[in-house]
């Protein structure tokens, strides 16, 4: 017991100042991070004992000392250009803190439309801090939001009127910074709010240089009321030396349309929750996804969809290609209330294995109060088809091409459905400079 | 061109191809017919390089190398090629680019320039004609929603591109209608040349109509029992395998 508490004071070192500072802010926020505090405390860092980490051994955070980052010198354009992606508006932000300096925007934001930090929201926008900070991301349960929240100061802040449509993506670029000898950590809380009728395009990059050792644990919330339609990406490009442990709840009003793709490679040990509050009628809800892990790279996925409300429509398509010694977890629940009539909910989860030392655990589930619905999961893992293997070897491929080309054949059908060209293309082009024969295969897809 | 002595093959410690002879000479049409279970399906994976089987004797020589000392894509890229009695369908590899790169890499190995984009579709509708193939198949995934015939059709069409010395055509027939059987016939037929040589592998005379072979043999039971020409397949159709099973049963107790 006392290493649990040795190691969550680790984690709260500094706090007493941290919170003096920030203690004139408005009483919502202050109460948001004295809510945080004290479930974390409670909490403490999770354990393999509990069914939700079972899988996912937190340990080497747990028991890791970091330092708070608290400014973004050292880092120029260079460090961040590689990850940008065109057109956007962008919002920088290193180690958690805006750095408006190294922003370059292709695109100008339409009246009323906000992008900013948290930290300059939480003193222009009052009122929609209010209403929405912390009103949807659940802390109860989770050890690492509930610590995101006490530490809750700065991150992204994106508003969207009503009846605006922003047409440029918003690029949000989180970059992880390890200024010191020392590990850093950093708690970005990220804010999407888009009001009724409004239309717009999100990009969150996660991501750091390779030998930067540092903790990402950031907690992002998006509201989309009612007729809203918002398109989130989540590139996760960490360090592979990082640790990023990341919450994302969505809750979505009458008729609105939240689709979310997760594309993730990136950091040793990496824990993405992604929660979707479907709370009105007639809602789309798309969450898909694609995980990379090679070395001894660690991946785990919670996915939890709940269908408060009748008519409405989720659709979840995750897949996973492991090498050498990666691990994945990935564990997915759809949750069916009892008013929920005519839902339509499909998930799947499928995993390919590129060796015999990868690991996956799949765990789907439906949980259905409602009569009359319909709802399917499925759940596959795998290696490459030697008939598929050899057939290509057959017409004269190579054996590496012909393997390269199938493994991202099994990854294309999550890009496919990437409505956002820059991304698509971005993350293929990728693809084909990590797959050993990947001139190969930008040849022949 | 090809010449196979003494083949020994098995599966699990099960043998399967029990000492085969054939040679086949360039711009000759050979047909093997035989029974399901008799190893035609055997013998034609392993000339393609199939790994899962073990080959405990015998040598096959392709052009006068030792074919069995190469990996499946040296075959191909030497000139054999496999028309696949069950065509695999590989979902996210477009059918065009696919064969493009495969050709590419034939290409490279006879010392020839790539091929560039325009190039290749000029090629690729050409050799579409010859087995009247959809073009929209072109743009789809290999053999992905494919039927039965059009995946036959697929096969004969990347033979058609990849332009091989030996093709080994195993149940090309099976699944096929009578027009369709016609039409993948004809692009064989087109194909056929002095310097290019077939096996044709089935288990009914019918195909044999079409693609009118030079010599036929006949596997059962893992060796070729039989050797003739064209009218040894009619024969075998009026009587059926088993006369000749009788047969080889008999000279087993003799």
């Amino acid at each position: 017991m006392d290493a649990v508490r040795d190691s969550t004071s680790a984690h709260l070192a500094g706090y007493e100042s941290f919170a003096r500072q920030l203690g004139n802010q408005p009483e919502h926020v202050v109460n948001l991070r004295k809510s945080g505090l004290d479930r974390f405390c409670d909490l403490g860092f999770p354990t393999t004992r509990q069914e939700a980490w079972r899988k996912t051994n937190v340990r080497r955070i747990a028991q890791g000392t970091f330092d708070r980052t608290t400014g973004v010198e050292g880092v120029d354009r260079a460090r961040v250009e590689p990850f940008a992606v065109p057109g956007c508006t962008e919002l920088v932000l290193v180690g958690g803190r805006r750095a408006e300096a190294l922003e370059r925007s292709a695109a100008t934001l339409p009246e009323g439309a906000v992008v900013s930090s948290l930290a300059e929201a939480i003193e222009s926008h009052p009122e929609v801090i209010e209403a929405h900070l912390g009103r949807y991301a659940p802390i109860d349960e989770h050890p690492f939001a509930a610590l995101n929240q006490a530490w809750l100061e700065d991150g992204a802040f994106v508003y969207i009127p009503r009846g605006v449509v922003v047409e440029a993506p918003i690029h949000v670029m989180l970059i992880g910074h390890q200024p010191g000898e020392a590990p850093s950590v950093c708690y970005p809380r990220n804010l999407i709010v888009a009001e009724e009728n409004s239309q717009v395009t999100v990009i969150e990059t996660y991501a750091g240089h390779t030998g930067q050792h540092y903790f990402t644990c950031p907690v992002t919330e998006i509201a989309a009321a009612q007729n809203a339609i918002v398109d989130h990406y989540k590139l996760q490009e960490e360090s592979t030396d990082a640790f990023h442990m990341a919450m994302q709840k969505s809750h979505q009003a009458r008729s609105s349309y939240v689709f979310s793709h997760s594309l993730s490679h990136g950091g040793a040990l990496v824990r993405n929750d992604i929660r979707a509050m479907l709370a009105g009628e007639g809602i789309e809800c798309t969450l898909n996804g694609l995980y990379l892990g090679r070395g001894t790279q660690h991946v785990d996925h919670h996915m939890f969809v709940d269908h408060a409300f009748p008519n409405c429509h989720s659709y979840e398509l995750y897949k996973g290609v492991l090498e050498e010694h990666a691990r994945a977890v990935f564990n997915g629940t759809i949750h069916v209330h009892q008013d929920a009539q005519k839902t339509d909910a499909k998930q799947s989860n499928r995993n390919l294995l590129l060796s015999k030392n990868a690991m996956v655990s799949s765990n789907p589930q439906l949980i259905i109060f409602a009569d009359d619905v319909r709802c399917t999961h499925g759940s596959t893992t795998g290696h490459l088809e030697d008939e598929a293997i050899f057939y290509l070897r057959s017409r004269g491929i190579s054996e590496e091409a012909a393997k390269s080309l199938l493994t991202y054949a099994f990854a294309a059908e999550v890009l496919q459905e990437i409505r956002l060209d820059a991304i698509r293309t971005g993350f293929e082009e990728f693809l084909f400079t990590r797959l050993p024969k990947g001139d190969v295969v930008r040849q022949a897809v | 061109m090809l010449k196979i002595e003494n083949l020994h093959v098995e599966v699990e410690d099960k043998a399967i191809l029990k000492g085969i002879d054939l040679e086949v000479k360039p711009g000759e049409v050979h047909a093997i017919m035989g029974p399901n279970g008799s190893g035609k399906s055997t013998l034609a994976q392993v000339l393609a390089g199939r790994e899962d089987y073990e080959i405990t004797k015998g040598s096959v020589a392709f052009g006068g190398e030792d074919l069995l000392d190469m990996a499946p894509e040296e075959r191909a890229r030497e000139g054999l090629f496999l028309a696949f009695q069950y065509p695999v369908e590989i979902p996210g590899v477009s059918n065009t680019y696919f064969l493009k790169a495969a050709l590419n890499a034939v290409r490279k190995h006879r010392g020839e320039d790539e091929i560039d984009a325009v190039d290749f579709l000029k090629l690729a509708r050409e050799k579409m004609k010859l087995v009247e193939m959809d073009e929209k198949l072109l743009g789809r995934p290999v053999n992905d929603g494919f039927s039965g015939g059009e995946k036959k059709r697929n096969e004969i069409f990347h033979m058609a591109v990849l332009d091989p010395k030996v093709a080994v055509l195993d149940e090309t027939d099976s699944g096929l209608d009578i027009d369709a059987l016609r039409i993948v016939s004809d692009g064989v037929n087109a194909m056929r040349n002095e310097n290019r040589s077939f096996v044709v592998i089935t288990h009914y005379q019918r195909l044999l109509d079409y693609i009118v072979p030079d010599v036929v043999h006949v596997l059962l039971d893992g060796r070729i029992v039989q050797t003739g020409g064209k009218e040894l397949a009619t024969e075998l159709e009026e009587k059926g395998y088993s006369w000749l099973e009788n047969d080889v049963a008999a000279a087993a107790t003799a």
